[in-house]
């Protein structure tokens, strides 16, 4: 029972930053139809970022922190919407699937080359203390990842639900032309959801990379589980990806444990599958209908 | 322009039967892959080009033929045989995967494909009694033909590029006929082909089915090509190596697929003296191609040769309007 306990506490721990990439793909893909397959790098880059910050500026942790951010706003906000996807919206899904696709070997393949290639230490941004209640070993740091992606996820919606802002990013997600005759800037809404992206791309990043230390592959499962956990969760819903985020994290630590470890990686995918054939739009999803 | 049409055609044919003439053995070898990655790329061209749905398994397609033709040509059966069953193997799976994520939104199935990959992938390497696991399988024999044998890489060569010229053959056929064209009709106006009584999820789903039997194809002469098989040669990384070969030659174009695969394989070989910057400077030029021209490599020539050809043109001055 402990033992099952444990399992949840961190299960939920590593799915809650997952729900954070996959909140933000799941913000792309309403705002602007873009599937991004270079998620999980967008999770790995701002972690070097940190590094780059770190050892190269010689700046101590929070402030590199900052400088990440910012990168990420630029490169992974901006410039991602500005060089790659708007000008391939008019042209459909495919050659923006494609492009992001090769986005991702680029990011991947860039700091195996200009940082190295192997796994570089992080430094921890909580501390790395672990309490006994009741026999239930629970990581501080488990904890308190949880809690900050939470507050995050929260904020974000609070933001979205609350303020004049958020609505109108609503609105064009919803209808992006009605949304420009009543007035919204559509593009300026699509620009902020490339950048909230980044933003939670970064948090996600720096609460992860302390466990399992900073390296340039660390994208291709994460991508992959964001995937999962946004359709599994519903694809137009940030709730959706939150639950399917969480769902993803525990069914991924139990199936370890309980079923098979060398079949841990199939469960989320079978989850998958499954939703897909029994409730397509997703546990929290909303029916988006028939395009013919 | 037919007449044309038909003797660059040969020309061509002509052009791949002298291509490994007094070349080394590592060249023929690339371009048997070439053209067995040719007819793996042209099955997803039906899916992606023809019938407007994404699949990313196409890596576990040919898996799965490469594992039938291994485990049945150990077994002492001949390659015809296991081919076809791999052909026929690919082609079920393809109708069981793809009928239920069909019944759904049009984006469904590249998840489905996503996952099942990667299943896949895990059942390769994890099965280790019938696969042989991550060590894989070893020692196919190549295939014999009424007392010809296809061991040297030359006739391998051969053997490869009358398989290649049968599958373009059949996928002409099938792009020719009345169902084929039906394709089209599909993916330039969805709405009205189905008012017209065209059957959609019958007919994506049947693309879909024959593109995975390509693929199991594709697989099927993998086998004796590299006579080594291994679970990682299909992971999900290599189908959107496949769908980067469609996307990138051009999706929905006949010779879209050949020139796609020819630019991914040999791309690598000519950029290799830039050592570990190949793959950012080949990235790099994929992102290029995908915002200049969306419809790939054919798409950009067709673009170049309008821009070439002389046209009517309207007189400068009505165009503009009377300006008083």
């Amino acid at each position: 029972m402990a033992e099952l306990l444990q399992l949840i506490v961190s299960g939920l721990a590593a799915g809650s930053i997952y729900a954070l990439a996959a909140v933000g793909f799941t913000l792309l893909w309403q705002a602007s139809q873009t599937i991004n397959f270079a998620q999980g790098e967008f999770v790995m880059l701002p972690a070097f970022f940190v590094l780059i910050g770190m050892t190269v500026l010689g700046l101590p942790l929070w402030p590199s922190v900052l400088f990440a951010l910012i990168l990420s706003l630029l490169i992974l906000g901006v410039m991602f919407k500005k060089l790659v996807v708007e000008p391939m919206m008019p042209h459909g899904t495919l050659p923006l699937v494609i492009a992001t696709i090769a986005l991702g070997i680029l990011m991947k393949e860039s700091v195996k080359e200009f940082y190295g290639a192997t796994a570089q230490p992080f430094p921890a941004i909580f501390p790395q203390s672990v309490y006994n209640l009741a026999g239930v070993s629970i990581s501080v740091q488990d904890i308190c990842n949880l809690i900050v992606s939470m507050l995050a996820i929260g904020g974000l919606q609070l933001f979205l639900s609350r303020t004049r802002t958020g609505r109108s990013m609503q609105a064009t997600a919803q209808n992006p032309n009605v949304a420009e005759i009543l007035g919204v800037n559509v593009k300026r809404m699509v620009l902020y959801t490339f950048l909230i992206n980044a933003a939670l791309a970064t948090i996600a990043s720096v609460l992860i990379s302390p466990i399992y230390l900073a390296k340039f592959s660390n994208g291709e499962t994460l991508g992959l589980v964001a995937f999962i956990a946004a359709i599994v969760g519903g694809f137009n819903q940030i709730r959706g990806a939150l639950v399917g985020g969480l769902l993803i994290g525990v069914i991924d630590n139990l199936s370890a444990v309980y079923i098979s470890a060398q079949y841990r990686m199939a469960m989320p995918l079978i989850l998958l599958i499954a939703i897909i054939l029994v409730r397509p739009q997703g546990l929290l999803g909303t029916s988006e209908g028939r395009t013919v | 322009m037919n007449l044309l049409k038909l003797l660059l055609l040969g020309a061509g044919i002509a052009a791949l039967f002298i291509a490994p003439l007094g070349q080394g053995n590592y060249i023929i070898y690339t371009l048997s892959s070439w053209l067995l990655f040719s007819i793996a790329a042209m099955g997803l061209n039906l899916t992606v080009g023809y019938a407007g749905q994404v699949s990313l398994a196409q890596a576990a397609f040919m898996g799965i033929g490469a594992y039938i033709t291994a485990l049945m040509t150990l077994a002492g059966i001949h390659w015809a045989l296991a081919s076809l069953t791999s052909i026929l193997g690919c082609f079920v799976v393809g109708l069981l995967l793809g009928y239920p994520a069909l019944r759904v939104q049009h984006h469904f199935l590249a998840f489905v494909t996503l996952a099942f990959n990667t299943l896949i992938y895990l059942v390769l390497r994890n099965e280790e009694e019938i696969t042989g696991g991550s060590f894989g399988l070893v020692g196919m024999p190549r295939p014999n033909f009424f007392g010809i044998s296809t061991d040297s890489n030359l006739q391998f060569y051969y053997f490869s590029l009358a398989c290649f010229l049968l599958a373009a053959g059949v996928m002409w056929w099938i792009l020719r006929s009345p169902w084929g064209r039906a394709f089209k009709a599909l993916r330039e106006n969805p709405i009205r082909a189905e008012s017209l009584g065209l059957k959609v999820r019958r007919q994506t789903l049947l693309a879909f089915a024959i593109g995975s039997a390509f693929g199991g194809f594709a697989g099927a002469l993998q086998t004796p090509l590299v006579q080594f098989i291994e679970p990682h040669s299909f992971a999900l990384l290599l189908s959107l190596k496949i769908l980067l070969m469609v996307v990138v030659g051009g999706s929905g174009f006949f010779f879209g697929p050949m020139l796609g695969a020819a630019v991914v394989i040999l791309l690598p070989e000519v950029l290799r003296f830039t050592e570990g910057y190949y793959l950012i400077l080949y990235s790099l030029m994929v992102i290029v191609l995908m915002v200049y021209s969306p419809r790939g490599l054919m798409g950009l020539g067709y673009k170049l040769f309008d821009k070439f050809k002389p046209k009517q043109e309207a007189r400068r001055d009505i165009e503009q309007g009377v300006q008083l």
